[in-house]
């Protein structure tokens, strides 16, 4: 039987490598997946180009902390980027506005086949795609400034007198707290506004709410600045974790769908539980176990290979198998989606 | 004005097979006639290519944008069946290897057993778990032998050595398999699921090709791929050839001096050995292209194709019929994935080398689905079209760029960050344009260069 200290080791262990980086993947996974969502049960369509709309919000945050930073407006401790949040969310608001006035209101007003709407969505990947590295550049980008831990490893360590530290990121206490705000913004804001129930009433029934006086314009102009912002959120926690890359945006794009798609298509709780779902299972299959183990195990029992279950370098492939089990087991997701 | 319009309009086909004879010609005399004929190659597969996909949307209205995927297994199948085996990497690993796949299928075909014998859940997925901690088992120490094999220039187990078309018809085949795994899966649900499934499997799928690198040396690349053709070299050396370069340059060869003939002979037959070369695999790739298009399309006008259209016009009219709709769709999404196979297949024969690292979704999902949008949905012929059009301007769009840069430049003086700026991302320029084409054919003229034809069933 291990100690009590040992037993505590391997969780904090766990804890700092597996379940805190997990969640705030699944927070930023959250965030990305209740925008597909919402234009999925509201303009009804599979936006595929979210991902690469993620990427085009974290551009306009990395130019504007660029700027920032120029003009010394920063905060002490925390990040530039979360100052300038609020004017990247405009900005991918106005471009999202005006990609839905150029491109998507033709095909919505003309009723077309929800496929070739998917279709014009891979057109919009594709240009923002190309917008963003246009901008950006195909390279790797830092831009979190401001301190790196709130407490590192080593302060815990001394703090608590464990073997094990538990580093907490400034980045992954952002993301924490910040998606928490935005989510339950975006809640209340379904819930218990006029507009938000108005855009309940239309995901559920198109001609219904219509008959009812509802102004579909503006519930379309509603669903694009929710959109935007959650986009927005979204794209900045995850560079700010992770860096910022086109390319690694662009690879997002499987693990949110299958975030929507695991917790049911169209259902806002759905795609937060299945991003989380899809987060944790990442984490928890590609760590190498081994040190967990020696912490739990008796000496004589000691594993010697690393009790990794699948390589590092197929964590995609993990939010992809888990898409593959949930439309062969129960192809509606956790919760049945469709309506909010 | 309005003539014009008429005219185009009754002879579409002849005056975009003119235009893009002309445009080619235009490269082949201002450029060079080798580069000409590569564009045209490239045009040739990326035909084929656009074919597959056009079946599957044309046909079905399938959305498939996991091409890169199929393309890759396409070349990769290449490798595995046509490079020269490495024998001591087989003796190493080969057997373990080969007992870890069988231990994973075991797996696979057990657990589909069971569930289809409505065995307990837990059983299922048992079999699953244990198969794959097997399958893990050998499966390591077989890859680290395999790999430590003259890691700099095998390291992988090397192929079957068996002639290139066989690849070809493997490449198809792998696809196929592929094809078949993912719209088993999503057919019949969502149309959008079978789009997000075929995205993930290609990511997939290029994720182990660049990791694995006993199947096919990852990153690495494999170079020196057999080819179908004669080698320059070869070709260069051999007397019928010379004889034909001497009898074409005749009159030219003839006003020269002993010695100025041999010189100018020897540069006429590089010249001319690379532009045979490349003529062989045109004749290659058009013989493909030919008798793919006239079974398409001979399958449409069969009883067959009466109940493709059917099932595409009106699904719930038909499966009243007792069509199955979802075993058809079973059906053409795995051809026209298993013709996508085959082009990548004769892309890595082209080229001579698998490099994993050029699959690009930029370059091979979207850019296919640009050229059958273009060159008309539905219309197989149309399709070519589209991917002669959009490939030649892709390619020449780099030129292009480059002369908008220096036109800048010439004009705004040196030393200017706007034509620096420029000359580092043009090529980005080509997604933006590429994916502006896309929105507005599809917007202005979702029918495409040749659009459908309307048959009465």
């Amino acid at each position: 039987m291990p100690s009590f200290d040992n037993i505590l080791n391997a969780f904090i262990l766990l804890s700092n490598f597996v379940l805190l980086p997990a969640l705030t993947y699944g927070a930023q996974l959250a965030l990305g997946a209740l925008a597909v969502t919402l234009v999925y049960s509201i303009l009804r369509f599979a936006n595929f180009s979210q991902a690469n709309n993620m990427a085009f919000g974290t551009a306009m945050a990395i130019l504007l902390t660029g700027f920032f930073q120029s003009q010394g407006w920063t905060i002490s401790g925390f990040p530039t980027a979360l100052l300038v949040i609020p004017l990247a969310i405009v900005i991918t608001i106005i471009c999202l506005l005006l990609t839905d006035r150029w491109v998507y209101r033709y095909y919505r007003i003309n009723n077309a086949k929800s496929i070739t709407v998917v279709m014009v969505s891979i057109g919009v990947m594709f240009i923002m795609g190309g917008l963003v590295q246009l901008i950006m550049g195909p390279e790797q980008q830092i831009f979190a400034d401001g301190a790196r831990f709130i407490w590192t490893a080593r302060e815990f360590k001394t703090f608590s007198g464990l073997s094990e530290g538990l580093a907490l990121k400034t980045s992954q206490l952002t993301t924490i707290l910040l998606a928490l705000l935005a989510v339950g913004l975006v809640f209340y804001f379904l819930q218990k506004t006029k507009v938000g129930k108005a855009m309940r009433a239309f995901s559920d029934n198109e001609d219904l709410a219509l008959l009812s006086g509802i102004n579909p314009d503006k519930v379309v102009f509603t669903t694009w600045l929710l959109v935007a912002t959650l986009t927005t959120i979204a794209g900045v926690l995850f560079g700010l974790d992770k860096g910022f890359s086109p390319l690694q945006y662009h690879l997002l794009l499987l693990p949110v769908f299958a975030a929507v798609i695991v917790g049911g298509i169209g259902s806002p709780l759905g795609a937060i539980v299945g991003a989380f779902v899809i987060s944790f299972s990442e984490m928890l299959l590609t760590y190498a176990y081994k040190k967990f183990f020696i912490y739990l195990l008796p000496t004589s029992l000691e594993p010697d290979s690393l009790l990794q279950l699948i390589g590092t370098e197929y964590k995609y492939a993990v939010s992809f198998v888990i898409l593959i089990i949930v439309l062969l087991i129960k192809p509606t997701g956790i919760f049945k989606g469709k309506v909010l | 004005m309005n003539n014009l319009a008429h005219i185009w309009q009754s002879h579409r086909q002849a005056i975009s097979i003119l235009v893009m004879v002309f445009l080619l010609a235009f490269v082949g005399i201002n450029q060079s006639w080798v580069l000409a004929l590569s564009i045209f190659n490239l045009c040739l597969i990326s035909a084929i290519m656009a074919l597959g996909v056009n079946i599957q949307w044309g046909y079905a209205g399938l959305f498939n944008i996991g091409i890169m995927g199929f393309a890759a297994l396409g070349g990769l199948s290449v490798v595995l069946i046509s490079a020269p085996a490495v024998p001591v990497a087989v003796s190493a690993g080969g057997m373990n290897m080969l007992f870890a796949l069988f231990l994973l299928l075991l797996s696979i075909v057990l657990s589909v057993y069971l569930s289809k014998h409505k065995y307990n859940k837990g059983w299922v997925v048992l079999s699953l778990v244990a198969g794959y901690f097997a399958m893990r088992y050998f499966y390591i120490d077989a890859a680290q032998a395999i790999e430590a094999v003259n890691p700099s220039k095998t390291g992988y187990l090397g192929g079957l050595g068996l002639p290139v078309p066989l690849a070809w018809l493997a490449g198809g085949l792998l696809a196929a398999g592929a094809a078949w795994l993912i719209g088993k899966i999503t057919l019949g649900l969502r149309s959008d699921y079978l789009a997000i499934a075929s995205f993930g499997i290609a990511e997939i799928v290029l994720y182990i090709i660049k990791n694995e690198d006993w199947i096919a040396r990852g990153v690495k690349n494999v170079t020196g791929l057999p080819r179908p053709v004669p080698l320059e070299i070869d070709l260069q050396q051999s007397p019928w050839f010379e004889e034909m370069v001497l009898w074409f340059n005749q009159s030219s060869l003839s006003l020269l001096t002993e010695a100025e003939k041999t010189k100018a002979l020897s540069i006429l037959l590089s010249e001319y050995s690379v532009v045979f070369v490349k003529l062989c695999y045109s004749s290659l790739f058009l013989a493909i292209l030919v008798a793919l298009i006239i079974m398409a399309n001979l399958a449409f006008d069969s009883p067959w194709g009466r109940k493709v259209r059917a099932i595409r016009d009106n699904e719930i009219a038909a499966s009243a019929m007792g069509k199955n709709v979802k075993r058809q769709h079973l059906q053409i999404f795995v051809i026209g994935s298993a013709i996508v196979g085959i082009a990548g297949a004769l892309l890595v024969t082209y080229t001579g080398q698998f490099t994993p690292n050029s699959y690009q979704s930029l370059r091979f999902t979207f850019l296919i689905w640009v050229m059958v949008i273009v060159g008309g949905s539905g219309n197989n012929f149309g399709s070519v079209i589209g991917a002669f059009f959009i490939w030649f301007f892709w390619v020449e769009s780099t030129p292009m760029g480059l002369w908008l840069a220096e036109t800048v430049q010439n004009f705004a003086g040196t030393d200017n960050g706007v034509s620096a700026f420029l000359q580092d991302r043009a090529h980005f320029f080509r997604y933006i344009f590429m994916g502006l084409i896309m929105l507005l054919v599809l917007r202005f003229a979702p029918g495409g260069i040749l659009p459908e034809k309307d048959k009465k069933l």
